[in-house]
């Protein structure tokens, strides 16, 4: 009998599971066996997940992290909008709602850091509701730009890229003062 | 009608298009997660929630889309397994929505290069998909339908942490951009771990798309970026943009190797596949899928000028379970897949 899968070389390894009175047969070589994960992965340790993964990385820092901050956390007082505590974000891995964030707070940085290097967004703000924020955002981008030019000694573009920033901000404070 | 134009109205619009970048690239994908503000995330919700946030969805759709494109929502609990399995094998849906249907939805733009899943892991998740390397242009869409729908959605937006979601590990843009890439040339001089493993060390993701872990059937890599907190979406584009190209050109380069030192070799091995894929009556899925993968070599190599490459793309995803059933109307049983697969091959190479 040859390999099922690669049709190569002989069929060593015969596997036969019932799922629901439901009998199925596959013969294989010891190649494809140890390489077919996906269906023979009963025969592994089938818990290895990403929220263990991620829920790993918490565990590191979390040690300390409790003892310096008895905060929120440790009292198990949940997420005053959607309930979930902060003991049940370590053990699923996902936070309950968009409050959490905040109530989790500063408590998320060290996962933050370890996951993305970084705590704080620095990208796109919603047009509508994150008016305000989103010309701040610009304004920052502008001014990374504007740095650039300088040190690339390109003035011309960077005159232009001052004149854009005064200009936005001009038009923020009008803003606020309407 | 015929099978012919039964495969064209069932490919996906990113599959066809032009292509730029070679083949190398086969697709470009930009996902913006996204939350509604002061609703629970998805796996937090009850039923009554979820169903308010796809209404909340459909009302939000009854403004005019971009483009005066037309876009669609389905219920994934509305149709049968088939229909979804269509959709993942298109790439439009995740395995998750296929596994949960219940009150679970998702918009498509009429060609398919817009697909916005509703209560998958968060409670919108859009995707662009264009073929070649068009990361820029596929992020501009996303960019476009986000505006659109944040027009009239609340989003969960904070000015530290920025959008959302409920994994941690997309909050900030709630971006992750791919690419999907063809590497048999760097599988063949085994290379391809080592170009790969460099990858991750760069802060990228490389995963085989089908089969297990980093082991990939048919030489076909996602190239992914990891991170989505700190940086601006365009920094994020960029960096998967110019590491796609660097793959792309050891990918070349290694191509031009088989063909100065192992010419013969080379053109053995794809006429081999081009003979198998021709002739034969019985084709499993793997079979077909590394038989396509050493076609699609030889054809880009200039080595079969027979067969367009365009053909073999897409025979990528005709030959899939749901797609194939699909094609040919009606439910198979497992043997009589691999004759109805073989019989799409050929008719689809002639």
């Amino acid at each position: 009998m040859w390999c099922e899968q690669c049709k190569e070389r002989p069929a060593t390894v015969h596997i036969t599971k019932v799922i629901n009175n439901h009998k199925t047969e596959k013969h294989l070589c010891e190649v494809c066996a140890q390489t077919s994960g996906s269906d023979l992965g009963f025969l592994f340790e089938p818990s290895f997940s990403f929220q263990k993964l991620l829920t790993g990385l918490l565990e590191g820092e979390m040690g300390m992290e409790e003892a310096l901050a008895p905060s929120t956390m440790t009292r198990g007082r949940g997420c005053p909008v959607c309930g979930l505590t902060f003991s049940d974000f370590r053990r699923i891995g996902r936070l309950g709602c968009g409050d959490c964030y905040t109530e989790f707070g500063t408590g998320l940085d060290p996962l933050l850091r370890r996951i993305h290097g970084s705590t704080v967004h620095n990208g796109k703000a919603p047009k509508r509701t994150g008016g305000a924020i989103r010309v701040k955002k610009e304004i920052e981008q502008l001014r990374k730009k504007l740095k650039e030019a300088i040190q690339r000694e390109a003035y011309e573009e960077a005159a232009k890229l001052r004149d854009e920033i005064r200009a936005k901000e001009k038009n923020m404070k009008e803003e606020n003062n309407e | 009608m015929d099978l012919a134009e039964k495969i064209n109205n069932l490919l996906p619009g990113w599959i066809k298009g032009s292509r730029p970048e070679g083949g190398i690239v086969l697709s470009s994908r930009i996902r913006l997660a996204r939350n509604l503000r002061d609703f629970p995330f998805p796996h937090h919700a009850g039923e009554k929630k979820l169903e308010e946030v796809i209404a909340l969805v459909e009302k939000a759709l009854e403004k005019p889309a971009p483009d005066k494109s037309r876009l669609r929502l389905v219920r994934l609990d509305a149709m049968d397994q088939l229909d979804r399995m269509v959709l993942l094998e298109k790439h439009l849906i995740s395995p998750n929505l296929v596994k949960n249907p219940a009150h679970r939805g998702v918009v498509l733009r009429d060609d398919e290069s817009v697909a916005i899943m509703i209560n998958e892991e968060d409670h919108l998740r859009i995707q662009t998909m264009l073929s070649g390397l068009q990361l820029d242009k596929a992020w501009e869409l996303a960019d476009k339908y986000d505006d659109y729908l944040e027009g009239t959605l609340d989003y969960a937006f904070d000015e530290n942490r920025g959008y959302l979601t409920a994994c941690p590990t997309n909050v900030g843009t709630g971006l992750r951009v791919s690419v999907m890439v063809h590497l048999p040339a760097l599988g063949m001089v085994d290379q391809v771990k080592k170009v790969l493993a460099a990858l991750t060390h760069v802060g990228l993701n490389v995963r085989g798309v089908y089969g297990e872990g980093t082991e990939s059937i048919g030489n076909l890599y996602q190239i992914s970026n990891q991170v989505t907190l700190g940086h601006s979406e365009e920094d994020l584009v960029g960096k998967v943009v110019s590491l796609t190209r660097q793959v792309v050109e050891q990918e070349e380069t290694a191509r031009q190797a088989l063909l100065n030192e192992s010419r013969m070799q080379l053109e053995n091995k794809v006429y081999r596949a081009y003979g198998l894929l021709t002739q034969s009556r019985l084709l499993t899925s793997n079979e077909a899928m590394h038989l396509l993968s050493d076609l699609l070599l030889g054809v880009e190599t200039g080595l079969v000028p027979a067969v367009r490459p365009q053909a073999v793309k897409e025979l990528f995803l005709l030959i899939r379970v749901a797609i194939l059933q699909q094609l040919i109307g009606r439910e198979l049983q497992p043997e009589e897949r691999d004759y109805y697969r073989a019989m799409v091959i050929r008719e689809h190479l002639n």
